[in-house]
Parts: structure tokens; sequence; C-alpha cells
């Protein structure tokens, strides 16, 4: 087997919270100081194959944007690896590579408001040599029509445009880059319905005329299961299943991912239809302090104890699909034992 | 026509629409225009000792000299013409408010904008040395450099940046924090784009606005804080008069009734500072985007 | 059919900008019945949200109210004078906003909010304000009510300060409910309880819920009549399930077939071209012309509003019925 176009190697990524001045002296002085950290992502492995969509999803303060941008090397990883092509994209703390390249979710934030667009497109192809300064012009021309926006808009600043449009210029920025992996963060979560749309189709456009490599964060899960050819649902900082897009939509395994696929609101055509809402009780809990055993359990309808005690690890469960669960594990293995006897 | 397009422009589009900011900024402009001109339209040199006759000294407003000119708004103690030194006078004044507001801007915005984007000890070391300057009043630590320093434009103009880069630093180090966090800032640095480039390119051009308006303030108070130092005799040598210095001279005669020595300076000293600052104030309504309709 | 409820007729907020008039409310009419759950739909810019605040008399300068009225239980609240108007808010007509933050105060406990809002319109010793406090809290879906009169917002998550917020406008079971993109900040699962209990809540009591969203599968699921509003007018209206089984107006088509739930996976949707138009220089006729398929010459002349069988809509060209 070809090694994986980019791998994920138990990616941990911890956020300690910066103490006050007297606080730190205290701690050096070898008093107890209460320094809990917080894990926004745990040991996360994962492989994302050339030309594929990996979907990421799940609710907020799941890690799924701090996953996003430790890929996009924007965070180191406080331990673990992430290798593109067999190579790290980051080393010693820095950026080193430019194959990795990120669209943002707020168009209105991720646009320097002080740089006319062409600039904003052309600053990075010029820093890397990938157009000099000479071409440049011509290279934004180039990729702003490739995003459906007028080249003669180069000159332009960012508040002349609408947030569909901003997104386009977005987009163009990183392609310009010419990477091999675009890190989408919830590149349509702040648009309206329709715009909406025509970011989806201008994505779907350009990956199939490059062939670029996606991770495509999202909390909506009906984007995702439009744009993704494989879908990762996260919860509190680790992956609790994963596998090819239609499969889990139809038929998830994890109690988590049925309970989020069943909050999803859908679009009612009949009359009278009393929509029945499958809705997981409680609420997410505080990463500073996540249950014992598995994350879910105080959620989940069907814990037992095992749930309690122990950490669940992603087991294959058929097809490619991997899924973290204890009660998934026991029906799986006595259907095997069924399966055999 | 405006082109409303450009930041600047669409700037100059709501400063237009405040009549007081208008005239306070042409005002600025003119007196910055007549202190460029000084040796031009100045009637006589006050610096040419060879041209001033005692004989013209302390002379009311409207006086006819021996030079054979009149002097409209008088003379000061050694015959000089009192228009010619206010107008001398204000040239130093603007020049050391520009330089020194300038440098100090360039100077504390850099140490700013790096500190929060550097982070860590460099973080620390720069804004607590900041922190512990700007918990001395800028007159008492400009008095004691000028006195360590000596007389001359060069060591007054040292002193006020000294005294003034801290407020530069302490306001680019909060609109910096505040926007290295914003996405741009992120998007720069995933390109990967080099730090400089980050730092100078992006950050520092964002932080401007907050600076911009600081700047105004501070140029003012360089201006007043030379006057004050000037009145108290540490400012520049006696041989190039700033209003500051002209205000003081006059001051032992204003019990005598010789009121024009003092107050003249005085008028243009607060004219050019109020200016100043109501220039100032539209740019900060402006720059500040919680009053944006 | 019972008496409306809340009738709202040839309303017109405008905002007087320095770059121009924004007709962000453009002759909006229509009406509620008591206990009914209305959705008002649309894409930012349409003036749903704008809807919603007038109805409320909720409008700050540069925006006015500079036509049309608002009356509820009979009784115009377009131009009554602001006291009378503070005496209905929180009474009769109460606001969910999609920032809890925005009703409530960081610094008062929920507790101290919760009893400031019920005994600003009935005299009640502070002790049975409390009582009252904890069972409202109660009833929107926040477990350990009482104990939680103590706490902050800051102590509470996202989805539980929702709750607060709606318990507030709960307090004195008004009439009518707006409630403008509720749930649109939580996250699904926090946004199918909030629905699942609105509901439930609207029933009970027998509120009236105005639904502003632009979630058409949120409101598709809540709201018994939907009203569709483009450029700050009412495009197209009806029983919910009726309007989006089967749309007459192009731009409700246009939105049902931006949504990727509609569209195999992996195929282009059916996108709108176009964005939605500046509101300060509309031109004559039908706003959504520009963007149009089925746009011709006659679309510059205003559509009249057409009704029949208990839906409306505005278009020179209404869509044919899909068999």
């Amino acid at each position: 087997m070809t090694a994986p176009f980019l791998s994920l190697d138990a990616i941990t990524r911890r956020f300690e919270p910066r103490l006050i001045l007297g606080d730190r002296i205290a701690a050096r002085l070898g008093a107890r100081v209460e320094n809990r950290p917080v894990r926004a992502v745990t040991e996360v492995s994962l492989e994302i194959a050339k030309g594929e969509t990996l979907g990421l999803v799940g609710e907020s303060g799941c890690g799924k944007s701090t996953l996003g941008r430790v890929v996009a090397g924007i965070l180191p990883p406080t331990s673990g690896t992430v290798l593109i092509d067999g190579k790290p994209v980051i080393e010693h703390g820095r950026k080193v590579t430019t194959r990795v390249q990120t669209v943002f979710q707020d168009p209105y934030a991720s646009l320097d408001p002080r740089m006319r667009i062409g600039d904003i497109v052309a600053e990075g192809p010029i820093a890397h040599g990938l157009a000099s300064k000479a071409d440049a012009p011509g290279y934004v021309r180039d990729w702003l029509s490739r995003v459906g926006l007028d080249p003669d808009f180069a000159g332009r600043y960012p508040h002349q445009f609408s947030g569909g449009q901003r997104q386009r210029v977005a987009i163009a920025r990183a392609l310009a880059m010419q990477p091999d992996l675009l890190v989408c963060d919830e590149p349509v979560a702040s648009l309206d319905v329709s715009i909406q749309a025509q970011i989806i189709n201008l994505f779907l456009e350009l990956r199939r005329e490059l062939g670029i490599t996606c991770l495509f964060i999202s909390h909506d899960l009906r984007v995702v299961r439009h744009v993704s050819d494989r879908v990762a649902i996260m919860y509190l900082g680790r992956i609790v299943e994963i596998g090819a897009t239609e499969a889990i939509y139809r038929d998830p395994q994890h109690p988590y991912t049925r309970a989020l696929l069943g909050s999803v609101p859908k679009l009612v055509l009949e009359d009278d239809e009393l929509v029945r809402f499958e809705t997981i009780s409680g609420e997410i809990p505080s990463p500073l302090a996540p249950p014992p055993g598995c994350t879910f359990h105080p959620r989940c309808p069907v814990a037992v104890e095992a749930c309690r005690r122990e950490v669940p690890v992603l087991f294959d469960d058929s097809d490619g699909r991997m899924v973290a669960c204890h009660v998934r594990a026991m029906e799986r293995a006595a259907m095997t034992k069924e399966g055999s006897a | 026509m405006i082109d409303t397009s450009t930041p600047l422009g669409r700037f100059w589009a709501g400063f237009r629409e405040n009549p007081v900011a208008v005239a306070a900024l042409t005002m600025v402009a003119a007196i910055v225009l007549v202190a460029v001109a000084a040796p031009l339209i100045a009637p006589q040199d006050p610096y040419d000792l060879g041209g001033l006759s005692l004989l013209d000294a302390r002379r009311p407003p409207g006086h006819v000299g021996s030079g054979g000119y009149v002097h409209l708004l008088g003379t000061d103690a050694q015959g000089r013409d009192l228009l010619s030194a206010i107008l001398y006078g204000l040239r130093i004044s603007v020049q050391i408010g520009l330089l020194a507001g300038g440098v100090a801007l360039a100077i504390g915005a850099s140490l700013g904008v790096t500190a929060a984007y550097a982070g860590g000890i460099v973080e620390t070391l720069v804004m607590r040395i900041v922190d512990l300057q700007l918990s001395f009043p800028a007159i008492l630590l400009a008095l004691v450099l000028v006195a360590l320093l000596g007389q001359g434009k060069a060591q007054l103009v040292t002193a006020l940046v000294a005294a003034q880069y801290a407020y530069f630093a302490r306001t680019a180090y909060g609109a910096a924090t505040a926007e290295r966090r914003k996405d741009y800032i992120e998007a720069a640095t995933a390109t990967p784009l080099s730090r400089a480039r980050v730092v100078f390119r992006h950050l520092l051009p964002n932080c401007m606005p907050p600076l911009i308006v600081v700047a105004t303030v501070q140029i003012a108070n360089s201006i007043a804080l030379e006057a004050t130092l000037s009145f108290l005799g540490l400012g520049l040598p006696v041989t190039e008069p700033s209003l500051g210095m002209l205000i003081s001279n006059g001051f032992v005669y204003m019990m005598s009734g010789r009121y024009w020595i003092s107050v003249y300076p005085g008028v243009a000293l607060i004219v050019l500072i109020v200016a100043i600052n109501l220039v100032g104030d539209q740019v900060r309504d402006q720059l500040n985007p919680r009053l944006h309709r | 059919m019972n008496a409306p409820l809340l009738e709202v007729e040839g309303l017109r907020t405008h905002f007087f900008t320095r770059a121009g008039v924004v007709k962000a409310v453009d002759g909006v009419s229509f009406a509620l019945a008591p206990g009914e759950i209305l959705g008002l739909v649309g894409e930012s810019g349409s003036g749903k949200s704008v809807t919603g605040f007038s109805l409320l008399g909720l409008i700050d300068p540069p925006g006015r109210i500079v036509d049309g009225s608002v009356r509820l239980e009979g009784e115009e609240l377009v131009g009554m004078p602001t006291r009378a108007l503070r005496r209905l808010r929180g009474r009769r007509i109460a606001m969910v906003f999609q920032d809890p933050m925005m009703t409530l105060n960081p610094v008062l406990s929920i507790g101290t909010q919760m009893s400031l809002a019920i005994r600003a319109h009935d005299a009640v010793s502070d002790k049975a304000a409390r009582e009252r406090s904890a069972a409202v809290l109660a009833r929107v879906g926040i477990p350990d009510a009482r104990a939680r009169l103590d706490a902050f917002p800051h102590e509470f998550s996202g989805g539980m300060r929702q709750r607060v917020a709606i318990a507030i406008a709960m307090a004195h079971s008004p009439a009518v409910i707006v409630a403008d993109e509720p749930t649109t900040a939580l996250d699904v699962s926090i946004q199918a309880q909030i629905l699942f209990e609105m509901r439930e809540l609207a029933r009970e009591s027998g509120t009236a819920l105005v639904w502003i969203s632009h979630d058409l599968a949120t409101v598709s699921s809540l709201a018994e009549r939907i009203l569709v509003m483009y450029a700050g007018r009412i495009v197209e209206e009806g029983a919910t399930a009726t309007v989006l089984r089967d749309p007459r107006h192009p731009y409700t088509r246009g939105l049902l077939d931006s949504l990727p739930a509609t569209a195999e996976p992996g195929r282009p949707l059916n996108q709108i071209p176009g964005t939605t138009p500046s509101l300060l220089a509309l031109p004559p006729g039908c706003p959504f012309a520009p963007r149009c398929a089925h746009a011709s010459g006659s679309c510059r002349e205003d559509p009249p509003r057409r009704a029949a069988a208990g839906r409306a809509y505005r278009c020179h060209h209404p869509l044919e019925r899909v068999a």
C-alpha cells in the first residue's frame, strides 16, 4: 500500500491558561498553583488519500477547529505529527510548507481591510516565488476569474464586496499558493443560504478541476454530506466515528453520531405532520473537566459500566468504518462469534 | 470628487462633514504654512541681534520702530518685533512637536506591536518598562532628561521622545493584541509569510487608527511640554526664542501693563494647541468604529 | 375564524443613513391568530429582523417606522407613547433575541433579573417573584431551577442562557413572543431541544409565536404558516408545508434548491445567481427580477399580491404546480 497523502499521528493539542505574573513566580518558588490545561484535541490519528475530501463535524468545543489549525500549520501540536506526502507541516513550531492552505470561516475577518484584494491574492505567491512581481497582476487576474470574480476588481478593497464575494477572494488567495491540501474551516457558515449554494458549487467545481485534497470542517451536517467522501465525527476532542459519508449518514453506529443526525432539522413538506425531535439530553461537558471513560457516557442512552471507566478506542467496524464505542464493540464481537459458530 | 473606495477617501469624506474640524484643520494648516514660511514673511529676523535696537524695546502694538516699519504686535524687552518672534517661535514649536511626535510614534508603535506579536519574555520586558515609565509624569521625566543632556534642539527632542514614546507603545500594544487574534493575521501566518512581513505589513497598518489619534494629542502635548520647559528656561538656548520663552520673557512686565509681550505668544500657543486638539477629536470620532452609523 | 391577535398593515420601516434611505421594511402586512406559530423567513437584508423589532417599537434612529400600523388586540402600537409601549412590552408582547446577552445583564444574578422582569408589571413581593421565576425556569427545561437563581449569566452555557431569555419572555404569559433567530447561534443538539420546548410552551400557554429565521428547515418543523421575505417585502405566504412543497415564487423555489439536502451529494446545487440587492437603490418593480430566470419586461412593474386558497404571492410569472 502506498503511504497516505496526509497523515495525522496521535495529535494532541493542549492549551495551558496563561498564569498571571504572581502565580508564575509562586510556581517557580515551588508553590502549588492550579493550572489545568484544556485538552482541545486528544490523540487524533487519521489519514486522507490524495484527491479525497474528509468532512470533520462536531458541535462547538469539540476541537474540530483546533485540529484544522494544527493540520493547516497555524498551531503546533502539543504532541504527534502531521505529515503531508511524508514531510512535516510544522518544524520547531514554524510552518515549513506552502502545500497546505486555509479558507477561514468569516470572510469579513480573514481579509486584511487595508489591502487591495489584488495584493491580498498576490502577496503569498510573490513571497514564495510562485509569481514574479512583474507577472503578479496577470496571475491575480487569472485566479480572480477562476473563482468567479471580475478580474478588474483587483484594485478594490474588501469592504466593497459582499460576504460571498469576499469568500471567493479568500478561496483565490488560498488556491493561488497552489496547495495540495485545502483546509476549509466552516467556509460557508457565515453566508446566506443562496450564497452558500454558490460557494459550495464553486468549491465542487474547483475541486474537480484541480484534483485538490480537502479537509472540510463544518458544524452543518447537511453541507458536509454534500461535499465529503468520508466523514469524521468529533466529540470533546476525540474522533468517535469515521467512515464513508453515505454509510455513516444511512447507518450511524456511534450513539453520538445517531443523536447528532437525529437533531438536524429536516425540511417538512407534509401538512399536519408533527415533527418528532430526537434530542440528546443534557449538554456538552466542559473540556476543562471531561468525564472519565467515554466522554459521551453521561448523555448516552446505551451506556454500560465499562463506558464510565475506560476510554473506548477506534476499532474497525466494517468497510473501513471506525467506531469508538464499547457497546458497539461488544455487539460486533457477539456478531462475529455468532458468525463463526 | 472624493474617491470613497480607499480607506483614506472614506475617512476624508466623513471628516468634511464636521465644519468645526474642517475650520480647525484649516487653522493648523495655516499655522504650519506660516511657520514654514516664517523667514520669508516675517518683517524682521529676530535672531539677527544686529538688527535689534534697544530703543524699540517694550513698545506697544502699532509702534513705528527705528527700522521704519510698524510693529503690529509690539516689541519685546530686547526690541524684537513680536510678530516676527511669534512666527519664528511657532516654527520652532511646530518643528519640535512634529519631530518629537513622529519619532515617538515610530519607536513606540514598533515596540508595542512587536511586544504584542512576539509575546513571552519580550512582551513582559517591554511592557513592564513602559508601565514603569507611564507611572511618572511626562514633564518630570522630560525635566530630568533636559537637565542631564543640556540645552539644544536635539537634546530637547530626545527628552520629549523619551517622555512620550511610552504612550504610543501602550496604545499600539493594546490595538495589536486585539488585532493579532483576528483571522487575517492568522491567514498571513498560515500562508506562511515571514514574521517581519506579518508585523509591519499587516499588523502595524491596522493598528494605525488609534495611534493617529494618540499622535495628534501627543503632538499638541509635545508643543505644550516644549513651551513649558522653555518657560522654565530649560528648553532651547536664548538665541532661539520659542513661544514658551517669549511668554516667560514678558512675564515680568505683565504687572506693569506691558501685557503684549506675554499675551500674544500665549494666544498663538493656545490657538495652535486647541486647533490640533479639535482636529484630533474629529479624527477620534471618525476612527472609532462604535460611532459609525 | 378567530379575530386576529396581531394585525400588521402596510408596515414601512426606513433607515435614514448618511448614504441614503434604506427601505428595510417596505409594505409588510400580515395577521397572527392567537396561539399561532408564524415563521418569518428570509436572508440577511430581507428585513425579517427589522420587521420583528418594529412590532415591539424597538427601532432606534436613524431608523423610523414611516408608515403602516401594528395592532395588538385591537390597540394601535405605531405612534404609541414610549411609556405606554413599555407597559405592553414584556407583558403582552415580548422578544427573544439571537444573542441572549441582549436580554441578560451580566452583572446581575438570574434570580434578580427575573424578579425585576416580573415586578416590572406585577406588584408582587420579592419572595413571590422569586417563586414565580423558579417556576418559569423549570418550565423552559432548566434543571434544578431554584438553585440556579443565584447563578450569573456567565456561569451558563449558550443554550442555558437562551433558555433563561425565553423564560424572561414567558414570565408574563404574553399574547405574542417575537423570536429573532433564537437558535441560530446554538449547536444542533441544543437547537433541537429548544425548538421542541418552544413548540410545547406555545401550545400549553396559548402564546402566539413569530419565529424569525433564515433556516427553512427549522421553520418548517415549527411554524404552521410561513412568510417569505425578500428586500423588505413579503414575496410569498401560506401554510408552511404547502408553500415549501409547491412554491409559486421563483425566490422561494431558489431558496429551497439552494439547500444541500435537496440535491444528490456531490452534484452542483441549483443556485440563485447574483447577490441580494442593496436596499439603498432598489430598481422599480420586482426586487428579485435581476436574479430571476423567469423575469420579463413586465417585472419592471410592481407585481400585485395575488391571493387564493389561503396562500398569496407577489409575482408576475408564478411557477406552476409541479406534477
